[in-house]
C-alpha cells in the first residue's frame, strides 16, 4: 500500500508544532496501525530523521498507552477500538492519512504524538478509592453485591485512561473517566460509605486541572473504545447533586 | 560450589510463616518515616508492596516507565487469580493450592514458599473485594469461581477475561491513596538502568527521565524490583512489547544471582503469528479450555475448513492423550502436545502452524448467551486480530512466550543475594518451578507485594533504624552515574545501519528455535554460537538517533536489546546444564517412550542460581537442593 502520512511533529511541549507529510509505500493491510507507524520509523531512522514518537505498550487494548487522533477521530476509524487495535484493512492504496495528537489543554504535548496524561491520575488520587488498608477487610462473602450491580460496577471498571474521551469532546471535558470510577465505586456497597467526599473531591479536581464542561453531546461515549456509557455520566450528576444537598 | 541459605524457618511446614511474623523484628512508626524504600515496576507486585509499606508508614519511591501505573503489564492478565476459599466447597484448601503447584511446577519449587503463597492467597481475594474489585458473582451476590488449567477444584476468582485489569486498577488505586497521603512518591516515565550499593548494602538507583533524557540519582535504605520477566526475550510474545529484564539484570550484574533461567513458560493458546511485521502476539485467556474443545484434523494437510470436517476425522488429541485432564492440562503439557502435533504435519491455518480451539459443543450445550458471558471480550478480541468468529467458526492457536519462572534468586525473605535487595512477583524465581499454573501470576504477585514483602522487609529494615537518609552525593552513585552515561554514548556512536528491533526480531528467532518449547544439546551450541555473532553485529553496526536529551525510544529499545543478548546467553547455559526435562524445560535428550517430559530427580532435584563473575567470564553456578518434606516426589502424570 502506498500512504500519505500527515503527521505532527512537535519537538517538545514549548516548541510549535506543524504536520510533516511522509510518502510512505511500504504497508500493507496485514498491519495493525502502529506497525506500520514501526515500519515508516525504521525508514526514517535509516535515513538519519528522528523518528515519529508515540505511546503504546500491550498492543493488545488494555493498557491505554496507545491514542492517536486519526483523520478526524480517536483511536481512528472503527468502533469500540484503540489505535494498537486498528487494522490498516481500515485503509486502502493512495490514501491521506491525518495523525494528531490528543489536543486538549489539560493533556500538554509532550513530543509528537505523545501527550502529557498526567492530569487523569491526579484526578485518581483526589479520591478515586476505597480507604481500606492491607490486611483488614472482612471474608469477601461478608457483604453480598447484588450480582446486576456488580456487573454493572465491571462495566465502569473497564475504563482504560486512555483520554479518547477528552480529546473527542470540544470541550475537552472529562466527565466520561470520572464518571466511570464514581459509578464503578458508588454501585458497591463497599464504595458507598466515601460516595460523597469522593465525587466532590474527583469533580473539583477535574475542573482545577483545566478540563471542560460537559454539555452532553456524546462524543465521547461513541468514541470510547471500551464503550463506556453515558449512563455514567448521569450517575455522577446524581452523585454531584446528592452530595451537595447533604 | 557454595551452598545458598534459604533462611527458611524451622517447623512444621503449615506453621512456618506464623512463627515467621510472630518473630519477625519490626520497626516503630517513628522510626518507618524515616526509612526511604525504592520500588520499581507498578504492577501487582510493586504496585502492591508500595502501597501495603506506604501504609505501613515508609517513605516510599515508586519507579515505572511508563506514563502512570496504570499500565504496568498485570493489567493484561485475563483468565483469574486463585484462592483457597473453598466456596464451592469441592475439598480445596491451602494445602491442596500448594501441592497443585508442587506438582504443576515439576517438582522444582521451594516448598516453605510455595505453601505461604498459598496460605496468604485468601487475603489477597478479600483485600481486592475490599477495594471494589468487581469480580463476577453469582445470583446470590457472592463471589463466582471457574477452573483453570492442571487442577480439579474451582478456585479461580475472575472479572470476565479482564481479571488481571481490575485487580491492577484496584491496586492503582491504593497506590494512589497513598500518594494523596504523602507516603508515596511516583516517578513515571523512568527506566532504571543502575543499581547501587554501598558498603555491601543496596543503597539506590540510577534513572533516565525518558522525556528529559536527564539521568537521576535516587537513595534509600532498600529496593524491591517487581519489574517482571522476560517473556519478550522471544521478541513476538504475549507481553507488552516495552516489557523487559533489564532492571533485574543490572542487579544480577551487581553481583544477584539469576535462578533457572532457562524456565519459561509457552502458553498454548495464544492467536497464531499472522505476518512477519507482527510486533507482538495476542493471548486467549487459558480459561477458554474450559469449554473449548482442541483439535487438529486426523488426516495431514487436510484443507477442508473446520466446520466440513466430520466428527470421526477430528483428533482431539489432548481428549484422546490426557483422558484424566483433556484439555485443562498444564500449560507446558498443552503447548509441547500442540507443536508435536504441528510439526508431524497436521496443523491447521495459512502457516500449519495452529490447532483448533472449537467452541461448537459448548454453544449446543449451554447456549450463545452463557458463552458470551463468559467470553464475550475474548471472542471479539479474536475477531478484530484475525477476523474469525468463534461462535460460529473454530479459533486458531498457537505456542506463544508467555511468562518467566526463572529469576533472581531470593530468600524466604524474597530478598535477593545482595543486601537490601528484595524482588517480588514474575522478577523473583521462587513459586512456580519449571512451570506455572493458570491464574497463579496474579496471586503470587499481588500476595509478594501485600502481605509477605512488608513483614520481611520490616525485618531487614530493623537492623537499619540508625542510618540517615542516603546522600546521593557518595562516590558510589558518582561513579554508577558515570557508567550509565558511558554506555549510553556507547550506544549512540556505534552510529551503523540496523535499527535495535531488526536485532531483537533476529535474536528472538535464534531463541525461540533452539530455546524455546523444545532443546537439545546440538541445537543450543548453535544458538550461543550464533547469539555471539549477533551480539558483536549488534555492537559495531547498531543504529540510533543520537539525542541523548530528548525522547528518544529507540535508545530504550537498544538498551533492552543489548541486556537481552547477555540474558539469553545466561538462558541457554542454563538450559545446557540441565541435561534432564521438567515443567516448560524440555530436554529432547530426556523424555520417556510416549514422548513426555523425563525428570532426572537424582541429579537436578536444585535451583541453578548462577554467579556474574565478569563481562565474558563464565558464569558460576551455586545449586540450592530441593527438599521435599511434606509431598512425595512423584512422575507427574496428567493421564
Ligand atoms: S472513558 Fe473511554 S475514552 Fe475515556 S479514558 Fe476511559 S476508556 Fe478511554
Ligand atoms: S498499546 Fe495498550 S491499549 Fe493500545
Amino acid at each position: 500500500m502506498k500512504l500519505t502520512l500527515k503527521i505532527w511533529r512537535q519537538k517538545n511541549a514549548d516548541a510549535k508544532g506543524k504536520f510533516v507529510t511522509y510518502d510512505f509505500d511500504g504497508a500493507s493491510p496485514d498491519m495493525s496501525f502502529l506497525e506500520m507507524l514501526d515500519a515508516m520509523n525504521t525508514k526514517l531512522i535509516k535515513a538519519r530523521i528522528d523518528p515519529v514518537a508515540f505511546d503504546h505498550d500491550c498492543r493488545e487494548g488494555i493498557c491505554g498507552a496507545c491514542g492517536m487522533y486519526i483523520n478526524g477521530h480517536p483511536h481512528g476509524p472503527g468502533k469500540a477500538i484503540t489505535t494498537c487495535h486498528l487494522s490498516m484493512r481500515e485503509f486502502k492504496d493512495g490514501d491521506t492519512i491525518y495523525v494528531e495528537p490528543w489536543r486538549a489543554k489539560a493533556f500538554p504535548v509532550v513530543k509528537d504524538l505523545i501527550v502529557d496524561r498526567t492530569a487523569f491520575d491526579k484526578i485518581q488520587i483526589a479520591g478515586g478509592f476505597i480507604s481500606t488498608n492491607v490486611g483488614s477487610a472482612p471474608d469477601s462473602h461478608a457483604i453480598p453485591v447484588e450480582k446486576r450491580k456488580a456487573d454493572e460496577a465491571f462495566d465502569s471498571a473497564v475504563c482504560i485512561g486512555c483520554g479518547a474521551c477528552v480529546a473527542a469532546c470540544k470541550n475537552a471535558s472529562a466527565m466520561l473517566f470520572v464518571s466511570a470510577k464514581i459509578s464503578q465505586l458508588a454501585l458497591l456497597p463497599q464504595g458507598r460509605i466515601e460516595a460523597t467526599e469522593r465525587v466532590q473531591a474527583m469533580v473539583n479536581k477535574m475542573d482545577e486541572l483545566g478540563f471542560g464542561n460537559c454539555s452532553n453531546t456524546g462524543a465521547c461515549e461513541a468514541e470510547c473504545p471500551k464503550e463506556i456509557s453515558l449512563v455514567n455520566i448521569a450517575r455522577l450528576n446524581r452523585e454531584f447533586y446528592f452530595a451537595k444537598i447533604q | 560450589m557454595t551452598k545458598l541459605d534459604a533462611k527458611i524457618p524451622e517447623g512444621p511446614l503449615a506453621e512456618k510463616w506464623t512463627k515467621y511474623k510472630a518473630s519477625a523484628k519490626l520497626v516503630n512508626p517513628a522510626n518507618k518515616k524515616k526509612l526511604d524504600v525504592i520500588v520499581v515496576g507498578t504492577g501487582l507486585a510493586g504496585a502492591g508492596a508500595a502501597s501495603s509499606l506506604g501504609e505501613l508508614g515508609y517513605q516510599v519511591k515508586n519507579f515505572c516507565f511508563q506514563d502512570t501505573p496504570r499500565r504496568a503489564h498485570s493489567v493484561a492478565a485475563q483468565g483469574g487469580i486463585n484462592a483457597t476459599k473453598n466456596y464451592k466447597n469441592d475439598g480445596d484448601s491451602i494445602y491442596r493450592l500448594f501441592y497443585d503447584m508442587i506438582k504443576g511446577g515439576d517438582y522444582r519449587s521451594r516448598e516453605a514458599n510455595v505453601y505461604r503463597a498459598a496460605e496468604v492467597s485468601n487475603d489477597v481475594i478479600d483485600h481486592f473485594t475490599a477495594m471494589g474489585v468487581p469480580f463476577a458473582r453469582d445470583y446470590g451476590g457472592n463471589l463466582d469461581n471457574r477452573s483453570f488449567g492442571g487442577v480439579q477444584v474451582s478456585r479461580t476468582f475472575y472479572a470476565k477475561g479482564q481479571t488481571g485489569q481490575q485487580c491492577l486498577l484496584g491496586t492503582y488505586s491504593s497506590l494512589n491513596r497513598q500518594i494523596s497521603q504523602g507516603t508515596v512518591t511516583m516517578y513515571p516515565r523512568r527506566e532504571m538502568l543502575e543499581l547501587v550499593i554501598i558498603n555491601g548494602k543496596t543503597r539506590g538507583i540510577i534513572t533516565r527521565n525518558l522525556i528529559t533524557g536527564e539521568i537521576e540519582r535516587h537513595s534509600a535504605h532498600a529496593v524491591v524490583l517487581a519489574t517482571g520477566g522476560y517473556g519478550t526475550i522471544y521478541y513476538l510474545s504475549t507481553l507488552a512489547v516495552n516489557s523487559n529484564p533489564s532492571a533485574a539484570w543490572k542487579a544480577h550484574k551487581k553481583g544477584a544471582f539469576f535462578a533457572n533461567p532457562s524456565f519459561i513458560q509457552i502458553h498454548p493458546t495464544s492467536i497464531p503469528q499472522l505476518n512477519e511485521y507482527q510486533s507482538k502476539l495476542t493471548l486467549m485467556s487459558e480459561s477458554l479450555r474450559n469449554d473449548g474443545r482442541i483439535w487438529v484434523p486426523k488426516k495431514k494437510d487436510d484443507k477442508r475448513v473446520a466446520n466440513d470436517i466430520p466428527e470421526d476425522e477430528r483428533d482431539y488429541y489432548l481428549e484422546r492423550r490426557y483422558p484424566a485432564f483433556g484439555n485443562l492440562v498444564p500449560r507446558d503439557v498443552a503447548s509441547r502436545a500442540a507443536k508435536e502435533r504441528c510439526d508431524a504435519g497436521y496443523g491447521v491455518g495459512k502457516t500449519g502452524l495452529a490447532v483448533y480451539l472449537d467452541f461448537r459443543d459448548a454453544i449446543k450445550k449451554q447456549g450463545e448467551k452463557a458463552i458470551e458471558a463468559k467470553y464475550g471480550n475474548l471472542f471479539e478480541l479474536c475477531r478484530i486480530i484475525t477476523g474469525i468468529n468463534p461462535y460460529k467458526d473454530p479459533m486458531h492457536i498457537y505456542p506463544a512466550g508467555h511468562y518467566t519462572m526463572g529469576g533472581l534468586w531470593v530468600d524466604y525473605n524474597l530478598m535477593t543475594t545482595i543486601p537490601g535487595l528484595f524482588s517480588i512477583g514474575e522478577s523473583n524465581f521462587s513459586d512456580h518451578g519449571a512451570n506455572r499454573l493458570g491464574a497463579s501470576a496474579l496471586m503470587q504477585a499481588s500476595g509478594d507485594g501485600y502481605f509477605i514483602l512488608p513483614y520481611t522487609i520490616s525485618n531487614y529494615l530493623a537492623d537499619d533504624i540508625k542510618t540517615p537518609r542516603i546522600s546521593t552525593d557518595n562516590q558510589e552513585f558518582e561513579d554508577a552515574e558515570k557508567s550509565v552515561k558511558e554506555r549510553l554514548e556507547k550506544l549512540v556512536s556505534i552510529n551503523g545501519t540496523q535499527t535495535a528491533t531488526s536485532f531483537h526480531k533476529r535474536l528472538g528467532e535464534i531463541m525461540w528455535n533452539y530455546c524455546g518449547m523444545s532443546r537439545n544439546e546440538e541445537g543450543l551450541k548453535k544458538a550461543k554460537q550464533m547469539l555471539k555473532e549477533l551480539k558483536d553485529e549488534f555492537w559495531t553496526d547498531l543504529i540510533i538517533p543520537s539525542d541523548l536529551n530528548d525522547v528518544n525510544q529507540e535508545l530504550e529499545k537498544a538498551g533492552r536489546v543489548a541486556d537481552y543478548f547477555e540474558v539469553a546467553d545466561l538462558m541457554v547455559d542454563d538450559a545446557l546444564n540441565r541435561t534432564e526435562s521438567c515443567g516448560a524445560h524440555y530436554r529432547e535428550e530426556s523424555q520417556t517412550p510416549e514422548g513426555e517430559a523425563l525428570r532426572d530427580d537424582k541429579n537436578f532435584s536444585y535451583v541453578a542460581a548462577w554467579e556474574y563473575t565478569g563481562e565474558l567470564k563464565p558464569y558460576k553456578l551455586h545449586k540450592e537442593e530441593l527438599k521435599f518434606v511434606d509431598v512425595e516426589v512423584k512422575e507427574r502424570s496428567y493421564k
